[in-house]
């Protein structure tokens, strides 16, 4: 366990000192206040509140942003590190190889929480310095909305370990980075959505839909977040999420898999990969 | 005092089917330093890795300091000091900072991270990124990374290539030192030269295979490599020094006054006899014993006369 907090730690003092932190935060800051201010603008006064105007443009924004910065952080870290030479000096130590994995993981995760928490968190508290009226259902959201972003990012890192420990080249690493965010997040909703206009749902039938939701990360972030109450009405996504059997549970520990498989995954390559 | 720190038993280790080492076994004690010497890829990064426990062996059994080092006990692993070929670090933090991250992995008291950067030198540089550094101070801080924890056996693969002179010097002064206090240290290294005197033994090692293991005066005897003698003649009136050579030996003219022989060890007091006999035609001699380079070429071309 202390393993695994030393080597969190000092990819928490890497990415500081590379200002990872800090480009990361400032981007998901700018973009966050952007949305804020002028994605509200045209809502006018609705009977929706404030914030679940953000928390729907936050989440579509997160969907495309938080996998790639999730992808650049982690597609890097063991096969970068193999190239460079450091991960045999660091295996020479009394350090076993899950600890490795887990306290990167670790490490990594908390830069993303804090880059989101801190980004999202500039958003609202700048709404509600505008004295906009937020209740407490809306915060609550808001809350579950960076909770989920930062999961999303987990699974996003984990899948990035994967990537990096099957791999003997940096480039190779980054180049399937690439195409594992580009299916995620824009193919495999595409080829969904067609799949189900030439069906019209004669053979497709809600259970098998709700499985295919749930083979995609970035769909099941997308129904915990603009499935229900407000955000759904405002999204649209509420139909989708009304006739799926798939419960905020049942989303969560899907998002918890996507987390764990692939991070279980790449210690199991990691631990038989020859040095 | 030979208690046996590290052994190796018939251990073979194959990529695929390339045969990076074919049943090595050998054994260091500890307060002894081991050159292993062999060319590039000749199996000594492998044989470290082996005992670092990196690789696991594809047949025989590896022990360090009582311990199988690949079957995920790492208790020996914290009395155990290595320094790879290429050492590397990242480049964002700083001397200080890297040595501490090590230095707790280690469970090394902290306090041991200032003393060790004043050690190899890097005090002045220590808060600067390691990024900045040169060869050469990359390679001290990999040498103070390694001296972290007071090893009891010290895996060095090609310490000293990067260093300048005088850090060498100081190297060797610390192998030293650590010596003296019972450590195991084995020296990596691709020419023998660079090792003399500073190894209480030699192994050698050629694709994979140990060819040859002892002091260099032991790997001397058993190479029977010949001394040169070299004399250079008096002037005397012509015909004398024709007759004492026919009389003497196979000795080669270098030029007019100088006359060279390769003595074979047990011809070699005779022949000075010879040489320093009254009335031999010499007015002065010298001995040149053979080199490292030539032990280590001889003991490389008998590996290549087997099949």
């Amino acid at each position: 366990m202390k393993n695994i907090l030393i080597l969190a730690r000092k990819e928490v003092q890497e990415a500081l000192r590379n200002r990872w932190v800090l480009a990361t935060t400032l981007l998901l800051a700018a973009l966050a206040l952007t949305l804020t201010f002028l994605g509200s603008a045209p809502t006018g006064i609705v009977a929706v509140g404030a914030l679940d105007v953000v928390i729907v443009s936050l989440s579509s924004l997160t969907i495309f942003l938080v996998p790639l910065i999730a992808l650049l952080i982690s597609h890097d870290a063991i096969v970068g590190e193999m190239e460079r030479g450091t991960m045999l000096l660091l295996l020479s130590y009394p350090v076993g190889r899950w600890q490795v994995i887990i306290g990167k993981f670790v490490g990594h995760v908390a830069i993303l929480s804090f880059a989101t928490l801190l980004g999202y968190g500039a958003a609202a508290a700048a709404l509600a310095a505008t004295g906009a009226a937020i209740d407490a259902a809306s915060w609550w959201a808001f809350l579950s909305m960076i909770g989920a972003s930062v999961m999303l990012g987990a699974g996003f890192i984990a899948i990035g370990y994967l990537v990096s420990a099957l791999v003997r080249e940096r480039g190779t690493a980054g180049g399937i980075a690439i195409g594992a965010w580009l299916l995620f997040v824009l193919i495999y909703d595409m080829g969904l959505l067609g799949v189900l206009v030439v069906d019209q749902g004669r053979n497709l039938s809600g259970g098998l839909l709700d499985t295919l939701l749930l083979l995609n990360p970035t769909d099941v972030y997308r129904l915990l977040n603009l499935g229900s109450g407000s955000a759904g009405l405002l999204s649209g996504m509420g139909g989708i999420a009304q006739s799926s059997a798939l419960t905020p549970a049942i989303l969560v520990a899907a998002l918890a898999g996507w987390t764990i498989i692939p991070l279980a995954m790449a210690t199991v390559v990691f631990s038989r990969r020859e040095l | 005092m030979s208690s046996e720190t590290v052994s190796v038993e018939r251990v073979a280790k194959s990529y695929g089917r390339h045969e990076a080492v074919k049943s090595v076994s050998l054994a260091l004690n500890a307060g002894e330093t081991i050159a292993l010497v062999g060319h590039n890829g000749a199996g000594k990064t492998t044989l470290i890795k082996l005992m670092l426990g990196l690789i696991r062996p594809s047949a025989g059994n590896v022990r360090v300091l009582g311990e199988n080092p690949a079957a995920g006990e790492f208790a020996a692993r914290k009395s155990l000091g290595y320094l790879p070929e290429n050492v590397s670090f990242n480049m964002a933090l700083t001397g200080r900072e890297t040595l501490a991250f090590y230095a707790r992995l280690k469970r090394a008291a902290l306090c041991q991270v200032p003393e060790l950067l004043d050690r190899v030198g890097l005090s002045a540089a220590m808060d600067r990124r390691v990024g900045t550094y040169s060869k050469g101070m990359r390679q001290r801080l990999g040498l103070a990374q390694a001296l972290l924890g007071s090893p009891q056996v010290l895996l060095l693969d090609e310490p000293t290539t990067g260093l300048d002179p005088s850090l060498r010097r100081s190297f060797y002064a610390i192998i030293d030192e650590l010596k003296s206090q019972g450590t195991t240290v084995l020296l990596s290294s691709h020419a023998l030269t660079e090792l003399e005197g500073k190894a209480d033994r030699v192994i050698i090692v050629n694709r994979g295979i140990k060819i040859a293991d002892g002091t260099i005066d032991e790997l001397r005897h058993i190479a029977r490599l010949p001394t040169r003698i070299r004399l250079k003649l008096a002037d005397r009136e012509p015909g004398t020094v024709e007759r004492w050579i026919s009389d003497t030996g196979r000795w080669q003219r270098v030029n007019g006054h100088m006359l060279e022989i390769d003595a074979a060890p047990e011809d070699k007091i005779q022949l000075l006899r010879r040489a320093a006999a009254e009335g031999a035609p010499v007015a002065d001699l010298d001995l040149i014993p053979p080199t490292l380079d030539e032990l280590y070429a001889h003991f490389l071309s008998t590996q290549d006369a087997l099949p």
